[in-house]
């Protein structure tokens, strides 16, 4: 099978998890092609090819002509597969891409094995294993599923390409998000509310149990879109990401991008109803209960 | 200005699934189903839009089996103007593509000036159907908008990693896919409960739109196997607390 893999930059920089594609295309024992549109001060160590297309001339996020280049080298190379990192970058390009093939695409791919894909369905809880029945396939994986190779001798053979195509839509620039308040990197003990909580009103339950703990409060991103906590404690793929001795996840399904930010847990307790809910693939230990009930119960028996 | 906004119907994340007889979805039966949470968020955008404009009309589609029309009175009451349901019992073995080319098909000549989808649905998670019909339908997408914005153009915040988001500038016609958090989802009140009574809801047989083969198959589908690693406790709540206490005094420094 032949792979190319699809590498990320961002405000200049290549992005780590180019090196997951990498391993990706190390665990199938595929020769190594990479499309990338970035800079040429700072690309991939690996043993391979590498198409690289100036991002200074193309810009770092333009679907239209990154789709484009990225078609005019699958027109060269022919590859059966096509990699890209479960991103914002990926999952905007990937149907692109996809769709120009008539080709398929399978969403954050977790496991490969035997020519067929799983994926996550349910908010995690269960999985599928599908098989592609086009030529070629895009995929996209989902970073931290397959080991990444970062050590690879050798450097790329680098090929620079570009395109003249206008775009249809004008990136205007980045916005970083506002300074931290809070910084839960440090944090020994974090007590995190889930949309378990149930309301705003019951957050001081779980705050009394990260003061109990003399911990931090967390949150998952539902609880910071709706305001019930302050967006600097959420933890998760575009919150924080933690790795405190002590991790307490109240009402917390544990979909992917929250077990992103707090999976490095040292030892991670979760509480919450549904006894399948995906956190248990971390936790060390799943309290079946309410949590609204047995938090309040915890806290006093602490002191 | 016309507006698409397309939902939809997922079962309640939290139900205990169980795999239908064919191994390839979850048995549909005694689920309780709700919208599709990002859909929500797409819902709200263009109702908000429709109030701060004076000439919009807002159509929302759902494809699928007869019980989406629930979702769809709930579109109508959260403030759309009309309903179209996509009669379609097999749409949960439908692959994203399949779903996108029915979607397109019946909004190729409608002129929509702006398409809200959800970022990905809650059960499928494919990301896929929002950017797809765009592709089809040959116009512009932007995927994950945080935020939105109409001033006689759009200005949208794309969602990134950690924090960053993008802004882009983009003209109509586009697609926009909705993040979590774009706004604050309304609920119907009973008077809008009552008029969307009134509203059109009309019912199209997917057969007589265009639509594809599908391009993958599901081969299996399974609860993954636990890993073991985790210690479940249950009972007594009193007494699930002790238990807690005595582990987190044995294997952490914590306490
Ligand atoms: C691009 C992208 C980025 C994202 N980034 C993040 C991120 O950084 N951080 C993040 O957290 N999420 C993020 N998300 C959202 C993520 O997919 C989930 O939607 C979110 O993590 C769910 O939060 P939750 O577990 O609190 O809520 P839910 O998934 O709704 O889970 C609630 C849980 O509480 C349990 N429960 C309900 N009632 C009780 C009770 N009384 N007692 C005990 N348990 C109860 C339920 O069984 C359920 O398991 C992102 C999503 C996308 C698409």
């Amino acid at each position: 099978m032949k792979l190319l893999l699809v590498g990320e930059y961002r405000e200049n920089k290549l992005l780590d998890v180019t090196y997951d594609l990498i391993g990706f295309a190390d665990k199938l024992e595929s020769e190594k092609v990479m499309v990338a549109i970035g800079y040429e001060s700072d690309v991939p160590k690996f043993d391979g090819k590498l198409y690289l297309a100036d991002a200074n001339e193309l810009g770092e996020y333009n679907p239209s002509t990154h789709k484009q280049l990225i078609l005019d080298v699958i027109e060269k190379e022919n590859p059966d597969l096509i990699v890209f990192i479960h991103s914002s970058f990926g999952w905007d390009l990937a149907p692109r891409v996809a769709t120009s093939l008539k080709a398929t695409q399978l969403t954050e791919v977790v496991e490969y094995k035997d020519n067929s894909f799983i994926v996550p369905s349910c908010n995690s809880k269960l999985r599928r294993e599908l098989k592609s029945k086009t030529s070629k396939t895009v995929i996209t994986i989902q970073a931290g599923a397959f080991t990444p190779l970062y050590d690879s001798v050798g450097v790329p053979e680098i090929e620079n390409i570009s395109i003249s195509t206008t775009s249809d839509i004008n990136f205007v620039g980045y916005e970083k998000a506002e300074e931290k308040g809070l910084d839960l990197t440090k944090a020994e003990i974090i007590v995190t509310a889930g949309r378990g909580v149930g309301k705003k009103d019951n957050i001081p339950i779980i705050q009394a149990l990260a003061d109990k703990f003399g911990g931090e409060l967390g949150a998952s991103r539902p609880v910071a879109d709706n305001e019930w906590v302050d967006q600097s404690h959420q933890v998760g793929t575009t919150g924080q990401t933690v790795s405190p001795k002590l991790y307490v996840a109240c009402g917390v399904s544990g979909a992917i991008q929250h077990l992103a930010g707090m999976k490095k847990s040292e030892f991670i307790v979760a509480i919450n109803t549904d006894k399948d809910a995906p956190i248990s693939e971390v936790a060390d230990i799943l309290v079946v209960a309410d949590v609204l009930q047995f938090v309040p119960i915890l806290t006093n028996k602490l002191s | 200005m016309k507006i698409l906004v397309c939902i939809k119907q997922v079962p309640d994340m939290e139900s205990k699934f169980k795999v239908n007889a064919q191994n390839n979805w979850f048995d549909e039966n005694d689920l309780a189903y709700r919208i599709n949470e990002y859909d929500e968020y797409a819902i709200e955008q263009a109702v908000q839009l429709k109030e701060q404009l004076s000439d919009v009309d807002i159509t929302v589609l759902s494809v699928g089996p007869n019980r989406v029309k629930e979702a769809l009175k709930k579109a109508l009451a959260m403030g759309c103007d009309r309903a179209i349901h996509i009669e379609d019992e097999e749409s949960y073995i439908k692959d994203s593509s399949q779903i996108a080319s029915l979607i397109a098909d019946f909004s190729k000549d409608k002129e929509f000036d702006i398409i809200f989808t959800g970022m990905q649905s809650q059960d499928r998670g494919s990301a896929q159907v929002g950017v797809i019909i765009s592709e089809l339908l040959n116009i512009a997408c932007v995927s994950t908008i945080a935020d939105f914005e109409y001033n006689d153009s759009i200005t949208v915040k794309r969602e990134l990693e950690g924090g960053l988001k993008s802004i882009i500038k983009v003209d109509t016609p586009v697609v926009l896919t909705c993040q979590l958090g774009l706004n604050t989802p309304r609920y119907p009140t009973l008077p809008n409960i009552m008029k969307a009574k009134k509203k059109e809801l009309l019912t199209i047989d997917s057969l007589e739109l265009s639509s594809t083969d599908s391009l993958n198959e599901t081969l299996n589908f399974y609860y993954p196997e636990k890993s073991g690693a985790c210690l479940i406790l249950e009972g007594d709540t009193s007494e699930l607390a002790d238990k807690l206490i005595t582990i987190l005094k044995e294997k952490t420094s914590v306490l």
